[in-house]
């Protein structure tokens, strides 16, 4: 037993380079694997951008995104999921601070921020199909509703995520396991952020320029 | 700490939580940088769009280039890319990304503005199709 913690101290103190040190902490790696998931979704929204950007004029004589589009809705929209990602990284400082309160204080407050999006945006679906602006009307609202919706179930699975992972923090505690999970959504959550700014660039913004 | 040879877990803004402990008030403050920067731009690109007091052809480039801001500012201050060297993977892999994502999105509507152009319908047949 004593053998093995001298050989531990001399690992804690030998300075080797990266390659040399062994394989990386189960932390590091499953943070980098998401990571590359995470790159991998993108790349897969980036296939409906192009299929909206290349169908954004093919309106079949039905409605069009200047008569759709609502800007103070996507403002609202935006500031809740920014802020909501705020918050998300001021939970991150709570649980590596180890404070459980704060930590479930800032998860509530992400999870309401991502709730009121939700919301936002199933509301202007409903308005949109009440007017007649179904998926099924031409290949520009397929295509939109395809890439908004896409971002939104991300979303509500983000919210299904976190209420999990708030269970797991009160029945588990803050172990390494949990730890990861939990570095693994703030990754999720920003990154949904990021599509997000192109979403209402690519389709609120330049969609309705003439 | 044998932690430091390590590369960095992305979305981690140290390796260590020692080290987390004594910077939280730092840490705080770099994502409400974030946030501010965040809402700057966006309000930015809400003004740019609905603005004339900018040429109107160049309101997309614009807000594509404010769209990339931001992308920049989320990446930095709230997923803590950097480019120190225990980043390396984090930023070569999300390089990788961008690369194909440009390649999707660019070759995709290089190729169907080229078919467009070249396909013509008779504007009657054209109707049925696309409304341009």
């Amino acid at each position: 037993m004593n053998v093995a913690v001298a050989i531990h101290d001399v690992k804690q103190d030998a300075f080797a380079p990266a390659s040399e040190a062994g394989p990386a902490p189960k932390r590091i790696v499953a943070a980098f694997g998401f990571w590359i998931f995470l790159l991998s979704d993108i790349v897969m929204f980036s296939a409906l951008f192009a299929a909206y950007a290349v169908l954004s004029h093919a309106t079949a004589g039905g409605p069009t995104a200047v008569q759709l589009f609502s800007q103070t809705n996507v403002a609202v929209e935006t500031a809740c999921l920014l802020v909501s990602s705020y918050t998300c990284g001021i939970m991150s400082l709570a649980i590596n601070a180890r404070r459980r309160a704060a930590t479930y204080l800032y998860a509530l407050l992400t999870f309401l921020l991502g709730a009121a999006f939700l919301a936002l945006e199933v509301r202007e679906f409903a308005d949109m199909v009440a007017i007649g602006a179904a998926p099924q009307r031409s290949a520009f609202l397929s295509s939109f509703f395809t890439l908004v919706g896409c971002h939104g179930l991300h979303v509500a699975a983000g919210l299904v995520w976190l209420t999990v992972m708030m269970a797991q923090v009160a029945v588990l505690g803050f172990r390494a396991s949990v730890l990861r999970r939990l570095l693994c959504f703030a990754l999720f959550w920003h990154a949904l952020d990021i599509i997000w700014v192109w979403l209402f660039t690519a389709v609120y913004l330049i969609g309705v320029q003439s | 700490m044998t932690d430091a040879l390590y590369d960095r877990a992305p979305g981690e803004a140290s390796t260590s939580p020692e080290a987390e402990r004594t910077t939280m008030s730092t840490e705080f403050g770099i994502y409400t940088i974030g946030l501010v920067l965040a809402l700057l731009l966006t309000a930015i690109s809400f003004w740019v769009a609905n603005t004339s007091m900018i040429w109107a052809a160049g309101i997309p480039i614009g807000l594509v280039v404010l769209a990339i801001a931001q992308m920049g500012v989320h990446l930095v201050f709230f997923l803590h890319i950097t480019t120190a060297p225990d980043n390396t993977n984090n930023v070569l892999a999300l390089a990788f990304g961008v690369f194909i994502v440009i390649l999707v999105v660019a070759g995709s509507l290089w190729i169907t503005t080229n078919l467009n152009e070249n396909l013509m319908l008779s504007p009657e047949l054209m109707n049925l199709q696309m409304q341009r």
